[in-house]
């Protein structure tokens, strides 16, 4: 009874261990942006347990640090859960791109899996699939679990001191969100028609931003720039099918 | 709000990943990552107070410098996020 669980063990072990190396950088990038939510959630109103349960069954760093910010400034639920939505809705758009490498994977499996694809999670995935191929089930979960693992630990240390602390501007949590998303984009270009896209993407979405005042900003710009990114890639392979 | 976080993770696994997707879907899906993280950024640190900020006084555009500078040459998380805060906080007490 025991050998077979020892087999198993000593089997998917490696792989355990291998998904955990891969997700580190995110478990780093995680702690401090984990722990500025739990500050933010509990100076909101939230309880600890509220803040953590949220952690555990939202896990989304932005959702969850844009919905402190709601709950502090006194939204109602709708207002809170329609802009959770449409900030998420971008994981939409890397679910559709991770799903043609996970066909051969059972719709369970990838229902558990979709639970903790976040931003981070995504970015690793698609440098691992596109260095060394699909992994094993074992080592998407792991690379998946061990982040979520740690943001929840971070945002209780968060949650459990933010009454403590008098002022979190000087240390300046807020910038925390933004910092992640630029490291996230650095992590995602590697060529020069991508920074093209990014700039206009995020001209877009100011635009969008300053005369829509809403959430959609973020969705429209991607979408537009995109589409220009297939564009442009399209009539670069026309006149120089060399460069790029 | 677990709900409404899950279902845009999970639809598309479900529904596109037994087939196979036509070329210039998926060469559009591979700009939407740079896409979003770009437009996620763009109002956090052009944006100050719902008007367009390029200023000396707009504390987050200042710390986006050594950001992405850091972000550029480490591609890492963790090294970015404390640099970036690090300014930002740096910028708060010198009262720029």
């Amino acid at each position: 009874m025991f050998d077979w669980y020892i087999q198993r063990w000593r089997r998917v072990l490696p792989e355990v261990v291998r998904g955990a190396g891969r997700a580190l950088p995110v478990v780093f990038g995680y702690l401090p942006v984990g722990f500025a939510y739990g500050v933010l959630a509990s100076q909101a109103g939230l309880t600890l347990l509220e803040a953590v349960l949220m952690s555990v069954f939202v896990y989304a760093g932005s959702a969850q640090l844009i919905a402190a910010g709601l709950i502090a400034a006194g939204a109602n639920t709708a207002t809170i859960t329609a802009t959770t939505f449409l900030v998420n809705l971008r994981h939409m758009l890397m679910s559709a791109a991770l799903a043609p490498y996970l066909g051969h994977l059972s719709r369970p499996f990838l229902s558990w899996f979709a639970f903790e694809i976040t931003d981070e999670s995504f970015a690793v995935h698609t440098s691992v699939f596109a260095k060394d191929g699909v992994p094993g089930k074992v080592e998407l979960l792991t690379i998946n679990l061990v982040p979520q693992l740690a943001w929840i630990a971070s945002s209780f240390f968060g949650a459990w001191t933010g009454t403590l602390l008098a002022d979190t501007k000087a240390l300046a949590l807020d910038y925390a969100l933004p910092a992640m998303f630029i490291a996230l984009l650095m992590m995602q270009i590697v060529n020069r028609l991508q920074v093209v896209i990014a700039v206009l993407a995020a001209s877009a979405s100011v635009f969008f931003y300053l005369f829509l005042s809403s959430n959609w900003n973020v969705i429209l710009a991607t979408v537009i720039a995109a589409t220009i990114g297939v564009f442009c890639e399209r009539w670069m392979d026309k006149f120089s099918p060399s460069s790029f | 709000m677990a709900v409404v976080t899950y279902i845009p993770r999970v639809l598309p696994l479900l529904l596109i990943a037994r087939h196979s997707l036509p070329g210039p879907v998926i060469r559009w899906l591979k700009y939407v990552p740079v896409a979003v993280l770009a437009s996620l950024l763009g109002p956090t640190v052009l944006v100050q107070g719902e008007v367009l900020a390029i200023n000396s006084g707009n504390h987050f555009l200042w710390a986006a410098l050594p950001s992405f500078l850091v972000a550029w040459k480490t591609r890492q998380m963790f090294p970015t996020v404390l640099v970036g805060m690090a300014a930002v906080a740096i910028l708060r007490f010198l009262g720029l």
